[in-house]
């Protein structure tokens, strides 16, 4: 096994000492047998192969049609590849593979998988066809092996960078959507949080709401954080920050909607809350806000 | 760079112009302690719109001011923090606890009014 491990490295290290180092055909040539072998056992090895992905419980999120569409063109571009030794091509095909199957919630294992169950069986059936001539089947191996694991390095890596990009653009997205900084009365602006702050995003909120404080000449803001499911101390004292930034700005803040369980964390850990001013609910917040700023909100009428 | 301290009033005002350095920092500190009771005033502000950056020591030498002004028998109120300037300060942990502060002068000044308010 390491003897031809080590052989194969000297064959794609040296591709054209090999004649010198006594082969009968090159490396190109092998390549060539083995690619016209595979086009002609297409149909047979490619059933196969499915077989073994459904076997194997692979891409369970798939139709049995859907699984054999792909298989099919995989196995085409797979064969490609191992031709023109050009993975330009398959790359591509990985990443608009990639893009296709994400949303549909299919995992690296499964794409790792599936290519190297096909690996796998198109090295059984070289096995299988030339187990008769073993230096001969040697040479083929050599030839084989350095090009498959390529393949499936450049599928897998493609799969990956195509689920980090998702994943990054869903992050954009988040970002984008974050929160804005709304006015509610003169000089009162309030800020709902939803969702998981990180510092990123905390210190964001942060340099929003300052900036909102000194456009809208806020006097009062209501911080209200019922949307958030949890906090950690980084959070806390970015809260804490936030809160004292705008008081250097001349507001005043009113955090509002602490959940039982925040509030249990944030004494359990032991943040400073002495400099927050807390109200229960947002419109007990808002309340609070206007007497602070002097409103006094009467019905004109019975309501109707 | 010194900083002029103006007379408005039953206030006085100090506007600072640009980054000043530790020295200019404290001959404020020394005239409007020196001004406050000289000039009988109620109320100061310091006026830090001109500041980019707020370090450590001009940081505290504003809180040593307004300590030392409410000593004197005065009220003092910082205007003008930058929302930059601002942030960087409680990263640093510098948030002038226990000093007033307000958005602008004219904050400043509504601040001021309305706490000398019923003693006229």
């Amino acid at each position: 096994m390491t003897k031809r491990n080590e052989t194969a490295r000297e064959t794609m290290a040296l591709p054209n000492q090999n004649v010198e180092l006594g082969r009968s055909e090159a490396p190109s040539e092998l390549l060539r047998e083995l690619v016209a072998h595979l086009r002609q056992n297409r149909t047979q090895l490619r059933e196969e192969w499915v077989v073994r992905i459904t076997e194997t419980r692979l891409l369970t999120a798939m139709t049995k049609e859907e699984i054999f569409a792909e298989a099919t063109s995989v196995y085409d571009s797979y064969v490609e590849a191992l031709e023109t030794e050009a993975f330009e091509a398959l790359q591509a095909y990985a990443r608009n593979l990639s893009e296709r199957i994400i949303p549909r919630g299919v995992e690296t294992h499964e794409v790792v998988g599936i290519v190297l169950l096909l690996r796998d069986v198109l090295a059984r059936s070289l096995f299988a066809k030339y187990q008769t001539d073993f230096k001969k089947l040697n040479r083929i191996l050599d030839a084989y092996e350095p090009a498959a694991n390529r393949i499936a390095n450049t599928v897998a890596v493609g799969f990956v960078q195509e689920r980090e990009r998702v994943i990054r653009q869903q992050q954009e997205a988040i970002r984008e959507l974050s929160t804005p900084v709304l006015q509610v009365r003169e000089r009162l602006l309030i800020l709902p949080i939803i969702g998981v702050i990180d510092p990123q995003r905390a210190r964001q909120l942060t340099e929003q709401l300052l900036r909102g404080i000194r456009t809208n000449r806020a006097k009062v803001v209501v911080i209200d954080i019922t949307g958030v499911a949890a906090m950690d101390l980084t959070v806390a004292n970015n809260l804490v920050q936030t809160v004292e930034a705008s008081r250097l700005l001349g507001a005043t803040v009113i955090v509002t909607g602490l959940s039982p369980e925040i509030a249990q964390t944030l004494v359990t850990i032991g943040v400073d809350l002495g400099k927050m001013n807390t109200v229960g609910d947002l419109q007990g917040g808002i309340e609070q806000a206007e007497r602070l700023l002097g409103y006094k909100v009467a019905a004109l009428a019975e309501p109707q | 760079m010194e900083v002029p301290i103006l007379k408005q009033g039953e206030y006085l005002i100090a506007t600072f112009q640009a980054a000043l350095s530790d020295a200019d920092l404290n001959q404020l500190r020394s005239g409007l302690v020196q001004q406050v009771v000289k000039l009988r005033s109620r109320g100061v502000i310091v006026d830090v719109t001109a500041m980019d950056v707020m370090d450590s020591f001009a940081s505290r030498t504003l809180r040593e001011i307004a300590h030392m002004i409410r000593l004197r028998g005065a009220v003092t109120v910082i205007v003008g923090i930058q929302p930059e300037v601002a942030f960087a300060m409680v990263q640093l942990g510098l948030t002038l606890e226990d000093v007033a502060t307000a958005l602008d002068l004219e904050e400043g000044l509504a601040y001021l009014n309305q706490k000398f308010k019923n003693t006229h």
